[in-house]
């Protein structure tokens, strides 16, 4: 059975008495990609760990078309500034597995497809921590990716990386969402929005402004923010 | 002035001959500490974890518990050991005061606190880093916990390392309650203490020596975990 429709009905988030998103009424169907964008402080972080279901709800509810406790396996988080876990570049990707009890070996070879794929094979035992900013990106992908999940959230996977690590994030993306993978990512970058969007989600002040497939979106955005975005302005 | 030359001389005459006294009580100290330290870590790494990862009730009063224990001169809980050994204490049917077992008890109170309290500061840092994955991943407490004290190894041998340290070197406890006999529960703290009180400066300086040279061992290990212990390879 399907992990969609994802449906948020109210939900908020608040923290020290500011409320950083919500209330969101919000359904999410269908294959593709449903990019955030919004200016800095706008809310889409917490948009995104909200319908993960990693933030206490103040109000409302997210729920999705199975248990709770299933629906979370089979989502992945790619945060913004990537986890590296003190082990090597392999046993980073393979630790997904091995919670779900996959043995040691198993788990490893086929971390290192994953390694491979993502162009660190070289670096495979390497610990972590040594890896550039792509390239902990790159592995916090392949990492969320290995347990293929129906759900994949990014929050500015490509946010302070060159050209290079962008196409190569991008086409890893894409190829997931050949496969299968619903994906649902925050972003900055215009260009980005442009290749990637099925659907585009504007956040400002806490709250979903648009929420418009990106062709109706491209074609005439109907809030003051969604044109600066689409100017390219600086965003307050 | 000539005979502090000649205690060194013979010191160092002892180490190198490896004479056998010598070798003996520092194996012995060495035993002691070792299992003292196992116990101990037994008991303070899980807890560390568990006090980092967990929010229950009791954690701040467990964590402010620990720092007293630590600040608790070691002579008292030689004491305190001491009065439940004794012959006349709850446990005094086993038998065990002045045995090994006692001075392994005291070393492992004295220290359990301390690891604890070390291997805390890191683990929870660790967890402030790891907290949104494992939240992600679904992770169990017992899951979480195998993957701090895992991923926390050199942090935690650090910690495990500076309790030896302070267990070995230590002199108050274990001579209340191993009573330093000869070929029993004598160590290399209590005999150099009781060598001194002699007058048999070779001796006790050798043991001076062992002594020195492990607290230096311990310390070099201590500093190059530090050293790696992000980027390390194991
Ligand atoms: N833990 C927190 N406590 C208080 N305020 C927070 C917390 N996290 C985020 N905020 C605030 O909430 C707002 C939304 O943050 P965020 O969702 O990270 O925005 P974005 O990802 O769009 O930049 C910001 O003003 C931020 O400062
Ligand atoms: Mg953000």
């Amino acid at each position: 059975m399907s992990l969609l429709p994802m449906v948020a009905t109210g939900a908020s988030v608040r923290r020290q008495g500011k409320v950083l998103i919500g209330p969101v009424d919000l359904r999410l169907d269908g294959q593709g990609v449903t990019i955030v964008i919004g200016p800095n402080g706008a809310g889409k972080t917490s948009l995104l760990k909200m319908l993960h279901g990693i933030v206490r709800l103040r109000t409302g509810s997210v729920s999705w078309n199975c248990p709770v406790e299933e629906a979370r396996e089979r989502q992945a988080f790619v945060f913004q500034q990537p986890v590296m876990m003190r082990r090597s570049v392999v046993d980073n990707v393979a630790y997904p597995l091995r919670l779900i009890g996959v043995p040691r070996r198993a788990a490893r070879a086929e971390a290192l497809e994953w390694v491979k794929r993502i162009g660190l094979e070289a670096a495979a035992d390497r610990s972590a921590n040594v890896l550039s900013g792509g390239e902990r990106q790159k592995l916090a992908l392949a990492r969320a990716l290995i347990r293929k999940p129906e759900v994949l959230f990014l929050d500015e996977p490509c946010a302070s990386l060159d050209g290079r690590a962008t196409r190569e994030i991008e086409a890893l993306l894409q190829d997931a969402v050949a496969a299968g993978t619903r994906l649902v990512m925050s972003t900055h970058n215009l260009g980005q929005a442009l290749r990637l969007a099925n659907e585009i989600i504007l956040v400002a002040r806490g709250q979903i402004q648009e929420h418009r497939s990106a062709g109706d979106f491209f074609a005439g955005p109907e809030t003051p923010e969604g044109r600066a975005f689409l100017r390219g302005d600086i965003v307050e | 002035m000539s005979e502090l030359w000649e205690g060194i001389t013979r010191a160092i005459w002892l180490v190198v001959t490896l004479d056998a006294d010598l070798v003996e009580i520092t194996l012995r100290s060495l035993r002691v500490t070792l299992s003292a330290l196992v116990v101990a870590s037994l008991i303070a790494l899980p807890l560390a974890a568990v006090l980092a990862v967990r929010r229950f009730w009791l954690r701040r009063a467990t964590i402010a518990v620990l720092n007293a224990l630590m600040g608790l001169p070691p002579v008292v809980v030689g004491l305190l050991v001491y009065v439940v050994l004794s012959r006349d204490g709850p446990l005094g049917v086993l038998g065990l005061l002045f045995t090994p077992t006692a001075m392994i008890i005291a070393q492992v109170i004295i220290i359990v606190p301390l690891i604890a309290s070390i291997a805390h500061q890191s683990l929870r840092e660790l967890w402030s880093d790891y907290h949104d994955l494992l939240i992600s991943l679904h992770t169990s407490q017992f899951q979480r916990i195998c993957t701090l004290l895992w991923d926390g190894r050199r942090a935690l041998l650090t910690a495990a390392l500076a309790g030896f340290g302070r267990a070995i070197g230590e002199v108050g406890a274990i001579m209340v309650v191993g009573g330093n006999i000869d070929h029993h529960t004598r160590v290399l703290t209590t005999a150099i203490a009781l060598e001194t009180g002699k007058g048999e400066f070779a001796l006790a300086l050798g043991l001076g020596f062992v002594l020195i040279g492990l607290a230096v061992a311990v310390n070099l290990c201590i500093h190059w975990l530090g050293q790696t212990e992000r980027t390390g390879r194991w």
